[in-house]
């Protein structure tokens, strides 16, 4: 499958999820997404070592994959697809630090080693938690949440027509790669000067098709605002997912609950 | 170069996220007070090309590796500086909900480095004079590679003052930047090419739609306002990151060290990379680990007993938070299937 | 006393780089009439549905919809009457989701919530899409699509119904659907399209335009088994209208 075809697909197959009727999914959109916010926050606010203490916070991302019934393989499958850049910056922490942080009777684990460890389950909290919060929450209802919560009407209309014609420019885009592949030699890459004709096809049709847009837009009488109207009440289950994250968020910061549990296993194991 | 919230702190990450909202919040304004309805499709249709040609992969002359185009300097000459940075900014935060490619904390830092220095540094102050009314095919090559260069260059640095002043990463600034600057001028070269290639397509076919000359004056105030509060801010953060934490970056070094005199072992990489460093000497107030002599750690030790029991306690907490998750799935499903 | 409910007078049309688009086009339409509007590729039959529209204003000549002239000024007015369904209805379904894009045009007309509501449900349920209100319309086949795209376009209760080739890329159920559809809306309607089978059971009234201009204007059945007209304009008869294929007779 090409690679356009894959985006539209992995693309598909979130909105799909959220498209699903699940505890998760029926939460208010705006809960979620200060939730989200608020959870990223606390993980990024722990330092370089404190592996331990990021455990409990892994409950979120669980408890909410579990609510909305979201199937985890390829949400792993697209974390470890992720860019790899911040993983490239984290692979040098075993070389820059080797200093030992923990010891297992004669094992010695080295700060870097922990380090890295520590980074690579920020890296698979934090983007859980995203990639979470599209696969419950469709991102038009992330868009009026946004909207809901003050950011710029324009800004929102932005984030809905770029989302909205992602997907019919993908494909056209695909169609030109797939087209031009096909006359030219075997295996042979887009050129530099090929892509320029290329995207600069993609871009004239693309604004065509603006143009269009805005005629069919001014038809039914557009004046500037695109609006959208959710009818969305706060209830007690969105209550009880709110407290139940700051529960967590407040209990794994001010506390080392891991330090706490693993001495009274080992108090108790002396 | 999109940045993960794995190597942002709070206080990084939240002062560019301010940064951000005050320049998307400006250029908003601005676009709504000019009451052109057309913009309304034509961003939105021009943030999802960007999308859909960052889909396109070219071959990078010279290198073995492919390439794709960004899009910030290409969007700047097709809508201007503020339109072109709310458009680059809803493909980053497409790609940031959808493909995990950027954090959600760190969007704001993604967005700055990405958009700002393209639309807002590189496009008015380097392309537009470069590139002057009517530019021919070589001088708008010019122009672009330029700005393309270095709004890349400064995205790049950008990127290494954020994860530094975050201070998750031991990897320091000096060599961060050695890393990461040479790669993205090639990078930014490819793609001022590649812009320069689209525009000329477009320009041959409908003349028109390339961005009018507006006055040059009123497109510098959101540039300075942006640097100036960006500045203001980087440095409180700055500021409160080295009272909190006195030893800073020097923390992280020792660190490093572990305490222990340059009796450390010296890995090749170690020397490889100090060689680097002190050849290209970017930031030499920064010390490199092993080098200098470090200061006693402000932090305590970690006690072996105490680590190991927070291994053990991180552990059981990992299972049971495990546990509770695919227990939940399972009840759900069982009550699914009645 | 028949009220002509869209009256063209005249209509000259040029682009701006000089290429002569409408010549001489008059033709009035009157309530309640099918008319279908056929010609080859460059006729002049998608100019001159956005001249109906507003969209385009003539360079000389006077395009009238209901008691209003089109102008500039009179736009929102004629668009009020007039609804145009265009030919990719990608361009036409911009909202995030199929209710926010047949909610679009009434919120524009700055009708109560409640009323919005009930005109997306009507208009949904007159084109059979109602089960897909809360689709994204990138989640929609073709068929469906156009569905949408016509319901959209019924929630602004128009008097008058526009189509610019509506059967471009269904496949023949949805083309069925659309073809039954139409027949029950009791809008007046004008529809151009290349599909004359479908001109043929939808619209009582064709005209047919030719290089800009009008060429014939007639009913139907007459105006599609006009052999020599057809050819000069580059058409042919519908494929109903066409020889048996077995034995060739008419």
């Amino acid at each position: 499958m090409g690679r356009i075809e894959a985006t539209l697909a992995h693309l598909g197959s979130l909105d799909e999820l959220a498209r699903r009727d699940s505890s998760a999914t029926r939460l208010d959109p705006r809960v979620k997404l200060v939730a989200t916010l608020a959870f990223v926050a606390v993980v990024a606010s722990f330092g370089r070592l404190e592996l331990a203490r990021l455990a409990p916070l892994a409950l979120y991302p669980l408890a909410l994959a579990a609510l909305g019934d979201v199937p985890w393989r390829p949400l792993l499958l697209r974390l470890a697809l992720a860019a790899p850049f911040a993983l490239g910056v984290a692979a040098f922490e075993p070389f820059l630090d080797r200093a030992p942080a923990v010891t297992l009777g004669t094992l010695a684990i080295s700060g870097g080693l922990v380090a890295f460890a520590t980074i690579l389950a920020k890296f698979a909290l934090t983007l859980g938690a995203g990639l979470l919060l599209v696969a419950t929450t469709g991102f038009d209802e992330v868009c009026v949440a946004l909207r809901r919560l003050a950011l710029p009407r324009a800004v929102v209309a932005q984030l809905m027509l770029t989302y909205r014609y992602l997907f019919v420019l993908a494909e056209e885009a695909a169609r030109l790669v797939r087209a031009r592949a096909l006359r030219a030699p075997e295996g042979r890459r887009l050129s530099l000067s090929g892509a320029g004709t290329l995207l600069g096809q993609l871009l004239l049709r693309a604004l065509a098709r603006a143009e269009r847009i805005h005629v069919a837009m001014r038809c039914r009488g557009f004046d500037g605002r695109l609006p959208v109207r959710r009818a969305w009440r706060l209830g007690p289950g969105d209550a009880a997912f709110a407290a139940a994250t700051l529960l967590l968020l407040l209990a794994a910061r001010a506390a080392d609950l891991p330090a706490l549990v693993g001495g009274a296993i080992t108090g108790a194991l002396r | 170069m999109h940045m993960s919230d794995a190597l942002v702190s709070p206080a990084v990450g939240g002062v560019m996220w301010a940064a951000t909202s005050g320049l998307t919040a400006l250029a908003a304004r601005r676009l709504e007070r000019a009451d052109d309805d057309r913009r309304v499709p034509l961003m939105g249709v021009l943030g999802a090309f960007v999308f859909a040609a960052q889909m396109v992969n070219f071959a990078i002359p010279g290198t073995g590796s492919s390439g794709h185009l960004g899009g910030g300097l290409l969007l700047a000459i097709l809508l201007g500086p503020g339109a072109a940075f709310l458009a680059m900014a809803s493909v980053l935060a497409v790609q940031a909900l959808f493909f995990a490619d950027g954090g959600l904390l760190a969007l704001g830092c993604n967005v700055f480095n990405l958009g700002f220095f393209t639309c807002f540094v590189a496009y008015p102050l380097l392309y537009r004079p470069l590139a002057g009314a009517r530019p021919g095919p070589g001088r708008l090559v010019l122009a672009s590679t330029v700005a393309a260069a270095a709004g890349l260059l400064l995205g790049a640095l950008g990127v290494v003052l954020e994860t530094s002043l975050s201070g998750i990463s031991t990897l320091s600034p000096g060599t961060f930047a050695a890393l990461m600057l040479p790669v993205h001028l090639v990078i930014g070269l490819v793609e001022g090419l590649v812009t320069a290639a689209v525009v000329l397509a477009v320009r041959r076919a409908r003349p028109e739609v390339l961005a009018p000359a507006s006055a040059p004056a009123r497109n510098l105030r959101p540039l300075v306002l942006g640097l100036a509060a960006a500045a203001a801010l980087l440095g409180t953060a700055g500021a409160w990151f080295a009272s909190t934490r006195p030893d800073g970056l020097e923390w992280s070094v020792a660190r490093a060290s572990g305490g222990q005199p340059a009796a450390a072992p010296e890995s090749r990489l170690h020397a490889l990379l100090a060689r680097v460093q002190r050849a290209t000497a970017l930031l030499p107030d920064y010390g490199f680990p092993g080098r200098a002599a470090a200061p006693a750690p402000a932090w305590p030790a970690p006690s072996a007993g105490a680590s190991l029991s927070g291994l053990v306690g991180g552990l059981v907490v990992l299972s049971c938070s495990t546990a509770a998750g695919l227990g939940l799935r399972a009840l759900r499903r069982r009550r699914a299937s009645r | 006393m028949s009220h002509h409910l869209v009256a063209v007078q005249d209509l000259r049309f040029v682009y701006p780089d000089g290429t002569a688009a409408l010549e001489a086009v008059s033709f009035a339409i009157h309530h309640g009439e099918a008319v279908g509007l056929v010609g080859a590729n460059g006729a002049g039959k998608s100019t001159l549905l956005l001249h109906l529209a507003g969209v385009l204003l003539p360079t000389a000549g006077t395009v009238r919809v209901g008691d209003w002239p089109v102008t500039r000024e009179t736009l929102p007015h004629v668009r009020r009457s007039l609804g145009l369904v265009f030919q990719d209805p990608d361009d036409q379904l911009f909202m995030p989701t199929v209710e926010d894009d047949v909610a679009f045009g009434p919120t524009n007309l700055d009708l109560p919530p409640a009323e919005v509501e009930a005109r997306v449900v009507a208009a949904l349920d007159r084109v059979g899409a109602l089960h897909l209100r809360r689709r994204p319309p990138h989640r929609l086949s073709g068929g469906e699509k156009r569905a949408v795209a016509i319901a959209a376009v019924l929630a602004m209760s128009p008097d008058i119904l526009v189509m610019d080739e509506p059967s471009s890329n269904l496949d023949p159920a949805a083309r069925r659907a659309l073809i039954s559809h139409l027949r029950t809306f009791e809008h007046t309607k004008i529809v151009a399209s290349h599909d004359l089978d479908l001109v043929l059971d939808v619209c009582a009234r064709t005209i047919v335009l030719a290089g800009g201009r009008v060429a014939a204007d007639g009913p139907t059945a007459e105006v599609l088994a006009d052999d020599a007209l057809l050819a000069r304009c580059h058409l042919e008869r519908p494929l109903r209208l066409q020889g048996c294929p077995r034995c060739g007779a008419r």
